[in-house]
C-alpha cells in the first residue's frame, strides 16, 4: 500500500473517531452538552488526536529507519571480497543493486527467469524498461537485488499493518477514555501547545544547522589556509578552482573584500538613511491621513522589488548614465571626453542599494517616530514649540535610540546584500578609496567561488563557507546590537 | 430650563463685569469634531488672579472647551472652532494670531504627567530656550531655579537637575511639567486633570502649589474630583452634554446651585 494511501486512511479513521468522540460524550450526558467537562468538539478533537498523532508518528520513523535498515542488512551478505573493497565501492556496489531491485519490479516473472542467469541479458531487458545500469551486474548483486525486494515489501506490508492498528487502537483507547468529567480540553490545548513548540524548535534547529555546516566546512578551509592569512591578508587572488588541480597556491586575504563590502554599504547608507530618515518623518509628522495611506505602501512597493532587477537597474541603467555623465563632465572641464566613473562602481552599486533601501528605513523609522507617546508632542506644542521645534528637540531624540537600532539592521541589510553588487559593483578585490572605481564584496566573491562545476575538497571552494560565515557573524552582531538598542528603548515607555 | 439658567447666568455675569476683569472671555464657543458637534454655544469668562474649575461628567466638554483656550484643539484632525475666545483684549482664533505666541502665554498641563525625556534642567529650560528668554547660561540657570521654586520642586532636584526627568516619581513629574509651563512665564496656565495619575499625597501638593501660583496667574483646571473643585478654585463651571450649565462662586456652587443639574451631579446623582 502506498504511503498516501495509508495516510488517507488514519485520516479517514481520525474524521471518524472525531465524528465518534462527540456522538459518545454526548450520548453519555442524554444530549447536554453542559453537563460536560468540554465542548463535544474537544471530546472528537481528542480521539482524532489518539488515532492520527501516534500512527503518523510511527509511519514516520518507520519510513525514515527502514531502508538504513534493510541496507545495512543488505550489505552485510556482501561477498568477502566485495567487503574488503573501500566504502565508496561498496556504495556504487548498492547503488546498483537497489537500482536492479528497481528495475526488477517493472519485469515479468517469466522475463526475470529468462535473463536471471545472464548479466548481460538482465542490462539489455531492464535498459529496455526505462532503468539503465551503469555496468554489467554481477550475479550476486541479482541475487542480493531479490533479497532486497523482499525485504521491502515485507517491510511494507508490516509497516501497513501497525500503522492502520496503531491508529485504531488510539482511536479506541481514546474513546474508551470519554466521560462526562472527563478534561478533554485540556487535553487537546496541551497537544496543540506541544505542537507550536515543535514548530519553533524546527525553525531554531535549523538555523543552528545551517551555521554548523557552514562552520564544519570553513574548518576544512582553514586545514588548507591558515586563519590569521585569512583574516589579516590584504591579496585575493585564489587562482583556479578547476576540478583535481588541487592547488593551493592562491591568496585568500579577507580585507580587501571586506573593505569593499563596508564601503559600498557605507555610500548605500549615504542616500538611504537622509532620504528615508526625512520621509519617515515626513510620513509621520506632517502628512495628513489621506497622503500616508496612498504613500506609505507606494513608498513600501520599493521594498518588494526582487533585489536581481535593482540589479538590471544599476547595469543598464544607472552605471551607463553615471559613467557617461562623467565623461561629459570630464570633456566640458578639461575638453578630454574619457569618463572618470566606471560603469560598475561603488558609486553605482552603493546608489542603487541605497534605492533599494529607502523603504527598511522610512517604514522602520515611521514606525518608532509613531510610537513616541502624543503625550510628549502635546506637551512641546503646549509650551508654545512649532511643529518643527518639538520634532526636532523631543521626538526624534526621544525615538532615536530606536532609529539607530532601525539603522543598523538596515546596514546588516547592506553588508548581505548580493544581487546588486554582483551586477553593479564589479569582481576587481581591490584596497582603494576611490567611489567611482569597481570594488568588490563578500558576496559576491561567494557568489564568484561557488559558480560552475565544483568539488568541494579544494580551498577555492571552501573558501566561499569561511567568508560566509564571516558575514554571518557579522550581520549577527550587527542584528543583536540592534534589537538590544530597540529593546531598550521600549521600555521607556512602558 | 436649559435656556432659563444660561440668561440667568449671563445676567449674573454682566452684573459682575463692571466688578471684575477678566483675563479671556469666551463667547459662543462651539466646536465640532468632524460632524460630531462637542460644545454648544458656551460662554465662559475666566477672571484674573483666579482659579476657574470646570466640572462636568465624562464627556461633557469640559476638557474640549479647556484645549480652545490654547488652540490645542489645531492639534486634532477636523476640529472645528467657532464663537470667538479673547484674551486680553486679542481674538486668539483671529488669523493674526501666531499659535505659537499664543501657546507662550496660555500654558497647559497634561492629564498624565509627560516629562520629555531629557533632563530635569533640560525639561524646564526647553520652553525658554526656544523662546529665547534667557540671554546666558546664568540667566537660564536663575530662570530654572524660580520655575522650580515655583512649583515646590527645588528643594527635591536641586542636587540632581542633570538627571533624567522620567526617573522622578509621578508627583514630581507632574510638578516638574508645572514648572515647565512656569518657565516660560505663561499669563495663564491651563490644568487638564492634573492631579488624576497621582495618589492623594502627590495630589494635596499639587493642589497646594495651585493655590499659590494663583497670586501671579490665572488658573484654568478640569477636574473630575469636587473636592478638588471646592478645595482648589474660586469660581467653578458646571458642564454637562457639551452645555454650559452654571457657572458661579465655588461657595455657592457648592452650597446652593441654581441649576438643578449641578445639584444633582455635586450630590453623585448621575455622573
Amino acid at each position: 500500500m502506498s504511503t498516501s494511501l495509508i495516510l488517507l486512511i488514519v485520516a479517514i479513521i481520525g474524521i471518524a473517531g472525531y465524528v465518534a468522540g462527540g456522538r459518545h460524550a454526548m450520548a453519555l450526558v442524554g444530549g447536554l452538552s453542559s453537563k460536560l467537562h468540554s465542548r463535544p468538539g474537544y471530546y472528537g478533537s481528542f480521539v482524532a488526536v489518539w488515532a492520527v498523532v501516534p500512527a503518523v508518528l510511527i509511519l514516520f520513523v518507520w519510513l525514515v529507519a527502514s531502508p538504513f535498515y534493510i541496507s545495512s542488512s543488505v550489505r552485510s551478505a556482501f561477498p568477502d571480497d566485495v567487503k574488503a573493497q573501500s566504502q565508496a565501492e561498496q556504495g556504487l556496489a548498492y547503488g546498483m543493486i537497489s537500482s536492479i531491485a528497481r528495475g526488477m519490479n517493472a519485469l515479468t516473472n517469466e522475463e526475470i527467469e529468462r535473463v536471471g542467469a545472464n548479466p548481460v541479458d538482465l542490462r539489455a531487458a531492464l535498459g529496455a524498461k526505462g532503468v539503465p545500469l551503469a555496468g554489467d551486474p554481477k550475479p550476486y548483486m541479482v541475487k542480493a537485488a531479490g533479497d532486497l525486494n523482499i525485504m521491502t515489501d515485507i517491510s511494507r506490508i508490516t509497516m501497513t499493518i501497525v500503522v492502520l492498528v496503531a491508529a485504531v487502537a488510539g482511536g479506541f483507547l481514546a474513546y474508551r477514555q470519554i466521560e462526562p468529567r472527563f478534561r478533554a480540553r485540556n487535553r487537546v490545548e496541551k497537544v496543540i501547545l506541544v505542537s507550536l513548540v515543535v514548530a519553533s524548535s524546527i525553525a531554531i534547529l535549523t538555523t543552528v544547522g545551517i551555521v554548523l555546516s557552514m562552520l564544519t566546512e570553513a574548518t576544512h578551509f582553514f586545514t588548507h589556509v591558515p586563519a590569521w592569512e585569512f583574516f589579516f591578508g590584504t591579496v585575493w587572488d585564489p587562482r583556479f578552482a578547476a576540478a583535481g588541480s588541487g592547488g593551493s597556491e592562491g591568496q585568500f586575504g579577507l580585507i580587501p573584500l571586506l573593505l569593499g563590502t563596508l564601503y559600498i554599504g557605507f555610500v548605500a547608507m549615504l542616500f538611504a538613511v537622509p532620504i528615508g530618515l526625512f520621509s519617515a518623518i515626513y510620513m509621520a509628522e506632517y502628512a495628513s491621513p489621506k497622503v500616508r495611506s496612498i504613500a506609505k505602501p507606494l513608498l513600501e512597493v520599493l521594498a518588494g522589488i526582487p533585489t536581481i532587477v535593482y540589479g538590471f537597474f544599476a547595469l543598464t541603467t544607472v552605471g551607463p548614465f553615471l559613467r557617461d555623465l562623467s565623461s561629459q563632465l570630464n570633456g566640458l572641464v578639461t575638453g578630454d571626453y574619457s569618463n572618470f566613473i566606471q560603469a560598475q562602481s561603488v558609486l553605482t552599486a552603493g546608489f542603487v542599494m541605497g534605492i533599494m533601501l529607502i523603504p527598511y528605513v522610512s517604514s522602520l523609522s515611521d514606525d518608532i517616530i509613531t510610537a513616541v507617546p502624543r503625550a510628549l508632542r502635546d506637551g512641546s506644542l503646549g509650551l508654545g514649540a512649532t511643529r518643527s521645534e518639538t520634532i526636532k528637540k523631543v521626538v526624534l531624540p526621544a525615538a532615536l535610540p530606536g532609529i539607530v537600532g532601525a539603522l543598523l539592521m538596515t546596514a546588516s541589510r547592506a553588508v548581505g546584500e548580493t544581487m546588486i553588487v554582483v551586477l553593479a559593483a564589479g569582481v576587481a578585490a581591490r584596497m582603494q578609496l576611490n567611489p567611482f572605481e569597481p570594488m568588490t564584496t563578500v558576496t559576491v566573491k561567494i557568489v564568484n567561488q561557488l559558480t560552475g562545476d565544483l568539488e568541494f575538497t579544494s580551498p577555492q571552494t571552501l573558501v566561499a563557507f569561511a567568508l560566509g560565515i564571516t558575514l554571518f557573524v557579522i550581520t549577527l552582531c550587527l542584528n543583536i546590537y540592534a534589537l538590544y538598542i530597540v529593546r531598550k528603548y521600549r521600555e521607556q515607555y512602558e | 430650563m436649559n435656556m432659563m439658567s444660561e440668561s440667568a447666568v449671563e445676567k449674573a455675569l454682566d452684573q459682575k463685569m463692571s466688578e471684575v476683569s477678566y483675563k479671556m472671555i469666551g463667547k459662543d464657543v462651539s466646536v465640532y469634531y468632524g460632524e460630531k458637534r462637542a460644545l454648544f454655544d458656551v460662554n465662559l469668562n475666566v477672571r484674573e488672579n483666579t482659579v476657574t474649575a470646570l466640572i462636568g461628567p465624562s464627556g461633557c466638554g469640559k476638557s474640549t472647551f479647556l484645549r480652545t483656550l490654547n488652540r490645542m484643539n489645531d492639534t486634532i484632525e477636523n476640529c472645528r472652532v467657532t464663537g470667538k475666545i479673547t484674551l486680553d483684549t486679542d481674538d486668539i482664533y483671529d488669523k493674526q494670531i501666531d499659535v505659537v505666541e499664543l501657546r507662550a502665554r496660555v500654558g497647559m498641563v497634561f492629564q498624565k504627567p509627560n516629562p520629555f525625556p531629557k533632563s530635569i534642567y533640560e525639561n524646564v529650560s526647553y520652553g525658554p530656550r526656544i523662546h529665547g528668554l534667557a540671554k546666558n547660561k546664568a540667566d537660564m540657570d536663575q530662570i530654572v531655579e524660580a520655575s522650580l521654586q515655583r512649583a515646590g520642586l527645588w528643594t527635591e532636584v536641586k542636587d540632581r537637575l542633570h538627571e533624567g526627568g522620567t526617573g522622578l516619581s509621578g508627583g514630581q513629574q507632574q510638578r516638574l511639567c508645572i514648572a515647565r509651563a512656569v518657565a516660560v512665564s505663561p499669563e495663564v496656565i491651563l490644568m487638564d486633570e492634573p492631579c488624576s495619575a497621582l495618589d492623594p499625597i502627590a495630589t494635596a501638593k499639587v493642589e497646594e502649589l495651585i493655590h499659590e501660583l494663583r497670586a501671579n496667574y490665572t488658573i484654568v483646571i478640569v477636574t473630575h474630583s469636587m473636592q478638588q473643585a471646592a478645595r482648589v478654585s474660586q469660581r467653578t463651571a458646571m458642564f454637562h452634554l457639551g452645555n454650559l450649565v452654571e457657572e458661579n462662586d465655588t461657595d455657592k456652587m457648592f452650597t446652593n446651585p441654581d441649576d438643578q443639574r449641578t445639584q444633582d451631579y455635586i450630590m453623585g446623582r448621575f455622573g
